[in-house]
């Protein structure tokens, strides 16, 4: 639909505006939008790094949010224990949500199809139950902790944390389109399509999927880890399932298999989110008083539309591409 | 097209949130636990505060009141959400409607910190009330340890054997559980269960194994109600009794247990068979507007009410003034419906504590009466750990 | 550690597995024979004890409220079958999850609506007390009629599949959905059929358990996910897998809860055992689901030969 230079200017200008975000708000008196705003960069770091295994390489995940926790937890255990400079928090964080998702993929991939879903979903809830337990970590009430540092920041501050996370989301989308034109990623792609196929041709599918696999979870850990910064607070919820639920849902609504899915769709599902709590429509309230408190009402109804009648999700009403998820 | 969405998302946003200019208006966030299990004491709590809004037409000082109303459902990210919202897009000038401690402890340090107040409804903590008191912090209901002395000494002179604790997993659990140990002499084991949790069969095979003489609860709301079918279905109601604090004893509990807690015993520092002019003002029109005798729950929400509507009166409205409005509330210039009501140098209350008996009124309406009172003016164990800054 | 508490915990662990049977016969015949995975079965079990709930309060009688719920909630599954989710039997699995899902978010929010967030459901006075099975143990008469209700249901739905047409279809249909088709007869009523009965087994499971855990918006959800790992164990499209698997989960959970924090009491310092134990207990199920899905992908009794 738009030629090179028409999805370059459109590129450019969504940056300029989202680097102008910050001081627009803050001359407008709204800083709240601005920590709103991050948590949506956040969740598309986490909704893209799901959108590489789901969309490129066919796996459907439903623990995936289990990493978002792994992250999130590891930066508080950290930061609890004295260590508070991101410099060592968030790749720990990484690490071990890669050492966790080394674990998994190693036992799930054995299995295909509606069992892959399940197993996966299996292994999140452990985590869940485990987070729960950890009563020195504030077990289910969860835990407040303060900020992590970065040395020449104040990530204190709502705006300086916005732009780390702006440059954050930007290097994973670079990333992730980096790898798809690889020729791993092409591998990858060929694999989701017909795995049997690859066998035959002589690839080691397991080990690619298996990359794959830890890769998405490490850059899910660093989205938890920044996450537990961004909340100053970390909660066994952030991994349940339906937690898992929530950020599928961004990628199909963002648009599966799309470079930028995984943005679009947290900045929307987000969005929606609160959009729908705050609005005030007054006719509404006279019928509803408590009309904001169903704002998953709404949820359910876009996301169900989005599924029946839209599945290639909001980049995919835009361009031609889009990739169809096997099984 | 992201660009066009991007930019009415922004309109949206920035439209959205004007603030409303015009009358004098005291912003009141009121977030609460209004569903789950134990949503009839949420309930309880907001009808006692609505009630004495409905009374002076929605006007708490001089001010019109803006009561905003969340819930959080009993899970802690939401509640954070939910209070990340009030104090940074609606900018409330006081916080209250916790129920569970469990639930507003991890949100207090953020709610402090913006120095906005809160005024917790129901239970204290006890962090809260020694070395981290807080000038903006008034807890309006009661130290989580203030019903359990009262208990433990009745029952130390009723020499039991042995006895179980049940509680409700949480600070709110384990220091009314404290309570009662600094007091009882005896013999106990413990157990907490899941806050939110309503079957107890494995709880109740464990209590049947240990056989005690008698066994405490503090099981609040529907975990109560709850316990006790349970626990009368299984049998173990004739062989262990059942003593608890005025928690699961209080009239939202009783509607729906009925003959189960008849004759039980449970401490509180408040009945509706107080006698003194405010209560009676109280229960009355409570009976009026709602049609069912209040619970502690709903007399705490009035308090919390008739406060704010002093602190209000008493700085002529004048919210910015942080300091003087702190004063205004430490006075607590008001009839409460407990009769004597103060606050300690911690901002917990001081207040006295009753014995009551679950009975059969001349109605026929099962309820509590008031049968003794048992402490005299009680203040929490750990107001002389608080530093409160002038 | 008695005799008393090992038979009480047993007697709980079954009343809780027949429970999960009611839910996980409806699941894996729909699964298996119409190849789709429904998480609003979930929800299907809310609305059964809502309704169930309100009939109660009205009417006074608990059968009465009990049988009008079974038969309102499997005429909602089916209205739902035939506007909505036939069309999801093509799509592939992540389709039918975030459908499915998406239908969990607006039945939660309209219940909410509709009831708010909770209904009070008790049990019938004459079940309301202990039945003393011997001199020690007096165990809930009410829970002791859950059980045999339970076992009533999997005798007949053990009739029904096995000794009769319409059960002889579901056998063809679950092993190998393709024959089935080409077998004839009307394959769209058969499903809907299917998907009624699930959701009239699901809506009696919410109406005899409510009055032991909650109603309230969002009890599907908790269930739901135990239901899952039982058609998991059991094997896709098999009710006997469900039976077998349902009582095998309902057990392990249940006594797991009791024992497991007991003996890591007595193996270990006691503020490890207390934070151990119980997250010991919750995770048992979902280990023992990884470990049958590592070595026996297919299940214990996989319905499937094609």
């Amino acid at each position: 639909m738009f030629n090179q230079p028409g999805r370059a200017i459109c590129l450019l200008v969504v940056v300029a505006l989202a680097i102008l975000f910050p001081p627009l708000m803050q001359w407008g008196g709204n800083e709240y939008f601005i920590g709103i705003a991050s948590r949506m960069l956040i969740y598309g770091i986490a909704a893209t790094s799901l959108n590489f295994i789901l969309g490129y390489g066919g796996m459907v995940s439903f623990g995936h949010a289990a990493f978002l926790g792994v992250g999130a937890y590891t930066a508080a255990i950290l930061v609890e224990s004295g260590w508070s400079s991101a410099l060592i928090v968030w790749p720990l964080a990484m690490l071990l949500a890669a050492a966790i998702a080394l674990l998994i993929a190693l036992v799930s991939l054995r299995t295909t199809g509606v069992y892959f879903i399940m197993i996966t979903l299996a292994f999140a809830q452990m985590l869940y139950y485990i987070a729960v337990s950890m009563n020195a970590y504030g077990g289910e009430e969860g835990l407040n902790i303060p900020r992590v540092t970065i040395p020449g920041l104040d990530l204190e501050s709502d705006t300086q944390l916005y732009y780390v996370a702006f440059v954050l989301v930007c290097s994973v989308i670079y990333l992730l389109h980096r790898v798809i034109n690889s020729r791993f990623g092409r591998v990858l792609t060929a694999i989701s399509e017909n795995e049997a196929r690859m066998q035959a041709l002589g690839y080691k599918t397991m080990h690619f999927k298996l990359v794959a696999f830890v890769l998405a979870g490490a850059v899910a850990g660093i989205a938890g880890a920044l996450l537990a910064t961004q909340n100053s607070f970390v909660n066994p919820s952030i991994m349940h399932w339906t937690s898992s639920g929530l950020l599928l849902f961004m990628v199909i609504l963002g648009g599966v298999g799309n470079k930028y899915g995984g943005l679009i769709g947290a900045i929307v599902f987000l969005g929606l989110e609160d959009f729908a709590v705050n609005i005030r429509i007054d006719w509404l309230a006279d019928l509803y008083p408590n009309y904001s408190q169903h704002s998953l009402l709404l949820v359910g109804l876009v996301l169900l539309t989005v599924v029946m009648f839209a599945p290639h999700g909001i980049a995919g009403l835009f361009s031609k591409g889009g990739r169809r998820v096997s099984h | 097209m992201r660009k066009l969405r991007l930019a009415l998302a922004c309109l949206a946003f920035t439209s959205a949130c004007s603030p409303a200019v015009g009358e004098e208006v005291v912003k009141i966030g009121y977030a609460s636990t209004l569903s789950g299990p134990t949503a009839a004491i949420g309930g309880d709590i907001k009808d006692g505060f609505d009630l004495f809004l409905k009374m002076k037409d929605g006007q708490l000082g001089n001010l019109k009141a803006e009561v905003i109303v969340t819930d959080n459902g009993l899970k802690v990210d939401a509640e954070k959400q939910n209070i990340n919202r009030l104090l940074k897009r609606e900018k409330v000038d006081f916080l209250t409607g916790g129920v569970f401690g469990a639930m507003y402890m991890p949100v207090l340090p953020e709610i402090l910190g913006s120095e906005t107040f809160y005024l917790a409804p129901n239970s204290g903590l006890k962090d809260y009330a020694g070395a981290k008191c807080s000038p903006y912090l008034f807890t309006v209901g009661f130290q989580n340890e203030d019903h359990s002395p009262g208990m433990a000494k009745y029952m130390n002179d009723s020499n039991f054997e042995s006895i179980y604790l049940v509680a409700a997993a949480g600070p709110g659990g384990r220091e009314v559980l404290d309570g009662f140990k600094r007091h009882y002499k005896g013999a106990y084991e413990e157990m907490f269960t899941k806050l939110g949790q309503v079957d107890y069969a494995a709880e109740i095979a464990t209590i049947r194994a240990a056989s005690p003489d008698a066994i405490f609860t503090f099981l609040p709301g529907g975990m109560g109600i709850n316990f006790m079918k349970q626990y009368v279905g299984a049998g173990l109601n004739k062989d262990i009794p059942v003593y608890m604090p005025g928690y699961n004893a209080d009239e939202d509990s009783l509607r729906s247990l009925e003959d189960v807690l008849l004759g039980t015993l449970n401490t509180s520092h408040w009945g509706h068979d107080l006698d003194n002019p405010a209560n009676k003002y109280f229960v009355d029109a409570f009976k009026t507007e709602y049609g069912r005798i209040p619970s502690m729950y709903a007399a705490q929400g009035y308090d919390v009410a008739q406060l704010i509507d002093s602190a209000v009166r008493a700085v002529n409205g004048n919210l910015s003034d942080k300091a003087a409005v702190r004063k205004a509330l430490e006075a607590a210039d008001f009839e409460s419906v407990r009769g004597y009501f103060q606050f300690n140098k911690n901002h917990m209350p001081i207040h006295d504590i009753y014995m009551r008996e679950v009975f059969t009124n001349d109605a026929g309406v099962v309820t509590n009466r008031t049968i003794a009172k048992v402490v005299e003016k009680q203040q929490d164990p750990f107001v002389n750990e608080c530093k409160m800054p002038d | 550690m008695t005799v008393t508490l090992i038979l009480e915990q047993a007697l709980n662990g079954l009343q809780f597995g027949l429970m999960l049977f009611l839910l996980a016969a409806g699941l894996t015949l729909v699964f298996g024979i119409m190849g789709m995975i429904n998480l609003a079965h979930g929800s299907l079990y809310m609305l059964g004890a809502f309704i169930a709930a309100t009939i109660a309060s009205l009417s006074g009688s608990f059968w009465l409220a009990i049988g009008l719920s079974v038969l309102i909630t499997a005429a909602v599954g089916m209205v739902l079958e035939m506007s909505l989710l036939r069309a999801l039997y093509t799509r592939d699995h992540l389709s039918q999850v975030l459908a499915t899902f998406a239908l969990v978010l607006i039945i939660n929010e309209v219940v909410r609506l509709v009831w708010g967030t909770d209904a009070s459901l008790f049990p019938p006075q004459s079940l309301a007390g202990p039945v003393e099975l011997y001199s020690g143990l007096s165990y809930s008469a009410y829970r002791l009629a859950i059980i045999v209700l339970g076992l009533v249901v999997a005798c007949g739905l053990y009739l029904l599949i096995a000794k009769t047409r319409f059960g002889m279809r579901l056998r063809a249909g679950a092993s190998n959905r393709t024959m089935a088709h080409m077998m004839g007869g009307d394959v769209s009523r058969l499903f809907t059929l299917v998907f009624g009965l699930g959701a009239g087994l699901a809506a009696l499971a919410g109406a005899a358990l409510g009055p032991i855990l909650a109603v309230q918006v969002g009890m599907g959800e908790s269930i739901l996910i135990l239901t899952f790992v039982v058609i998991v164990i059991g094997g896709i499209g098999s009710i006997r897998g469900a039976l077998i698997g349902a009582i095998l989960v309902g057990m392990v959970d249940t006594m797991g809860r009791v024992f497991i924090p007991m003996f890591l009491r007595l193996t270990m310092p006691s503020n490890y055992a207390s934070d151990l134990g119980p997250a010991l207990a919750s995770i048992v199920i979902y280990v023992l689901m990884a470990a049958v899905l590592y070595w026996r992908p297919q299940g214990l009794f996989p319905a499937r030969s094609g």
